[in-house]
């Protein structure tokens, strides 16, 4: 064998073990995850489910920039004491718009997949300022800077943008209008029809009991009390039933 | 003149940061570049200050380029332990938060801003450097070849640095796209790619030019490791920035396919980033420090297709349950048990590679850490898939089980893998006839052992005991337990696994001491190890 | 394509096939003849590692 022969097979081993390692792990992600994409039934038809208001998606934002799902779950499984604890169990919908889904894997905190409604936002407030305060024994750190932190609301509009272009159904109107909105549901005394037309079963209210300030506060309780509140899971559990 | 480009490159890359700092569409971003500014701006000096001219006609004289490049792989060992270090020591403070969350310090040091500190730390930060250096070294010696690409390993080392650094200022900062052990903003993850694809070349083109005929084969797995990760990264972190100088992104996909590719990603995180990578280093150091071949070079080749081919499926098992797919889910448990054949097959592998020399583990701690570190591997690879089962893992899963058999394998198989590799490398590095002290060695075995298995034993406990509370009934079918009292009831458990914790970083404490006097050229007057006599007095080593 | 169609496939010839992938690595990689390589390369970390660059 000549050199140059010699060498050539040395380098084809080396583009074999490249090649042959790199299909051996593609095979098992192209068999799980592509097919999500595809089959039918992997999210199931639901009512209700609609985009982040632009506070709530702010909300979202500091949720994820503090850490929240190292610790809080939302995902709710369908076993009898987490349906008793926390609610129905919770869907692939629920989580349709969520970039990135925020399932949460530890539960040092309770699960929040269906925490809005179930506390007031006083309590909301004052839990996030002074976990102690309210309940003695936890272990949550204290995030009282949110309350005095103004929210940024320049050019949001270019976050909802950035969601459209991820498969988010914002309308145009919806980006325009996504600073003026974002405002407008802290204040009770706005003009607010036209944000209640675009965003159903919205809760309009100042949330951190400051109504001189948008803050951060504001921001993250009008999520915390959304979570888990769009889908009518009476007529889809009515839908179940009927099979 | 030598320097003088990379001084020029870094001095450009500065002032363009300045100017995306002047130009920032948020404060998180604008203060994120002042960081790598300055940075930036430190390193621009620095490089100037070593910038060599030669007389006028003459070239710089040429470096020794024969032998191994080793200079690179000196500094790996030293930022490998300081990460380590560091790592170790955020773990201990972010344990004594869950025990005592008056430790918190908002907003820059609460919990959820620090534990991506500590996990991106040890994972990528130690265990990287980690993989890197011996990576190196590994592939040098096995295809007696000089590193290829000369300057580019450099690049690769600093390169890979700076991404720690942007990585772990940025989580103190806030910014994070909150999928675990992916946590860097696009921007971070854009620079790693760079750096990869770096590390990939200077890689490959050391066995293409490698002196051996064959491709040994701790270089399969080093190589598999570069090339899934790779692939891993772009995937999982596929994002829309917002703005081209602002801070945030939005996720590619969404919900439960976001879910899944998250979760193929980080269970491929542990199983390429700190199985393949580290099986690498253990079919080159444990045959070397037994001064033995391998048991069976032939079952490594079924062990290495076998592992990397069952590991990437394995993914579904973090969501068991959930609203992912019934078949999904399914297909992950099987794989995951299946899993479990390879990784013993590795650890028969390397346990059995003493085989007629069990006697040196009496005299040689080093041997010892690699014995522990394949026992730990056997342990949590036996304790995975268990716990992929769906019952078992309805239990487990959202405890603090899964913590701790995480740092069962984290703590045991990768530290103190790395510990021995790098107990091997630094006296052949820095060519010192032997360690400071073996005695101190064996300290840090046993204070590091010690613990692993109280942080394991605790968390093991703590997790059963929320599980089981969490679906406790009475007799009228009410649940028992508020949420509360279930944190509660885990609060000894908490300080326990501090004090484990604290135990580990005492032990990477007195290697940093150890290492440090190697360096030195210091030899401890001991007694050596399983012997009685005592050695014959040192001559000092300056 | 739905979900049972990717099942039968899984069931079927995806099963056969990787059952016989597996059986042939292990056949082909302890085939008689490999031995002797095997044992070669197995020694290349114990050569000499500060010389021959």
């Amino acid at each position: 064998m000549s050199f140059l022969e010699k060498h050539k097979k040395l380098e084809r081993n080396l583009s074999l073990l490249f090649v042959g390692s790199l299909v051996a792990v593609l095979i098992g992600g192209i068999v799980e995850i592509a097919p999500l994409f595809y089959v039918k039934n992997t999210i199931e038809k639901v009512e209700g489910m609609r985009p982040y208001t632009p506070l709530e998606l702010a909300g979202r934002n500091i949720y994820i920039r503090e850490g929240c799902y190292l610790c809080h779950s939302q995902m709710i499984r369908p076993f009898r004491d987490e349906v008793e604890r926390y609610g129905h169990y919770s869907l692939a919908a629920e989580s349709m718009y969520d970039h990135p889904f925020q399932w949460g894997s530890k539960r040092t905190g309770p699960d929040l997949a269906r925490v809005g409604g179930r506390y007031s936002d006083e309590w909301h407030v004052q839990h996030l300022i002074n976990p102690q305060s309210v309940v003695p024994e936890s272990i949550m750190p204290p995030y009282s800077f949110l309350a005095a932190t103004p929210l940024t609301t320049d050019n949001f509009g270019a976050h909802l943008k950035a969601n459209r272009t991820v498969g988010v159904p914002y309308s145009d109107e919806m980006i325009e209008n996504a600073v003026a909105d974002m405002q407008a549901q802290a204040n009770p005394d706005a003009d607010t029809d036209g944000l209640e037309e675009r965003y159903a079963k919205i809760s309009i209210r100042d949330f951190d009991g400051n109504p001189t300030q948008l803050t951060e506060m504001d921001a993250l309780v009008a999520y915390l009390q959304m979570l888990g509140t769009l889908v009518d899971l009476k007529a889809y559990q009515q839908e179940e039933n009927l099979r | 003149m030598r320097n003088g480009t990379e001084a020029v490159v870094v001095g450009i890359a500065a002032f363009l940061t300045f100017l995306a700092a002047g130009f920032a569409q948020d404060d998180l971003f604008r203060a994120h570049a002042w960081i790598l500014f300055a940075i930036l701006a430190i390193a621009t000096v620095v490089l100037f200050r070593r910038v060599e001219f030669a007389p006028a006609g003459q070239s710089v004289a040429a470096r020794d380029t024969s032998g191994y490049m080793d200079d690179v792989i000196r500094y790996g060992t030293i930022a490998t332990l300081f990460w380590g270090i560091t790592g170790f020591l955020v773990g201990v403070i972010i344990a004594a938060q869950l025990a005592w969350p008056q430790f918190n310090i908002e907003p820059w040091l609460n919990f959820g801003r620090l534990r991506p500190v500590h996990t991106s730390a040890v994972i990528f930060a130690f265990g990287g450097n980690a993989l890197i250096c011996t990576s190196f070294y590994v592939v040098q010696r096995t295809c007696r070849a000089r590193l290829f690409g000369g300057n580019l390993a450099w690049f690769v080392f600093w390169g890979y640095q700076l991404f720690i650094v942007m990585a772990a200022t940025g989580y103190l900062l806030g910014s994070t796209q909150s999928k675990e052990y992916a946590e860097p903003e696009w921007y971070v993850d854009l620079w790693l790619t760079v750096v990869w694809v770096a590390y990939l070349v200077v890689f490959m083109g050391t066995i293409v030019r490698r002196k051996e005929p064959h491709i040994y084969v701790a270089n399969w797995f080093f190589l598999s490791f570069i090339i899934t990760v790779a692939m891993l990264h772009l995937v999982n972190n596929a994002a829309v920035p917002v703005s081209f100088l602002g801070s945030k992104s939005y996720s590619a996909f969404a919900g439960v396919q976001d879910a899944l590719t998250q979760w193929w990603y980080g269970h491929n995180a542990v199983g390429f980033f700190l199985t393949a990578g580290f099986l690498g280093m253990m079919y080159y150091f444990v045959p070397k420090q037994a001064n033995r071949p391998v048991f069976s070079y032939r079952l490594s080749i079924i062990h290495f297709w076998a592992l990397i081919f069952l590991y990437i499926w394995a993914g579904p098992h973090h969501l068991h349950y959930t609203a992912l797919p019934d078949w999904a889910q399914t297909l992950g448990m099987v794989f995951s048990i299946m899993l479990w054949m390879p990784s013993w097959g590795g650890m028969i592998n390397g346990l059995m590679t003493l085989q007629g020399a069990w006697d040196k583990l009496r005299t040689d701690p080093i041997l010892r850490m690699f014995v522990i570190s394949l026992a730990f591997y056997g342990m949590s690879t036996f304790e995975g898939p268990m716990m992929s089962i769906k019952s078992v893992n309805s239990l487990s899963h959202y405890t603090d089980w899964t913590i701790g058999h995480v740092h069962s394998g984290a703590l045991g198989w990768n530290g103190m893998i790395t510990f021995g590799a790098l107990y091997y490398l630094v006296p052949k590095l820095w060519n010192r006839e032997r360690l400071y002290s073996l005695r101190l060695v064996n300290w840090h075995l046993w204070l590091a052992t010690i613990g692993i298995v109280i942080y394991a034993a605790v968390l093991w406990v703590a997790g059963i005991t929320q599980g089981l509370m969490w679906r406790e009934y009475d007799d009228q079918g009410f649940l028992v337990n508020s949420f509360i009292e279930t944190v509660s009831a885990i609060h000894p458990e908490y300080v326990m696994r501090t004090i484990g914790g604290l135990l580990y970083l005492c032990g990477a404490l007195i290697m940093a001491y150890n290492v440090w006097r190697t360096i030195r050229g210091d030899v401890r007057n001991e007694v050596p190890m399983g012997g009685g006599q005592l050695a014959p007095a040192p001559v000092a080593a300056e | 394509m739905d979900y049972s169609t990717f099942r039968q496939i899984a069931d079927s010839w995806g099963l056969l096939y990787l059952f016989v992938l597996f059986i042939a690595v292990i056949i082909f990689t302890f085939r008689p003849g490999s031995k002797k390589v095997a044992e070669d390369v197995s020694m290349i970390p114990l050569k000499e590692d500060d010389k021959d660059v």
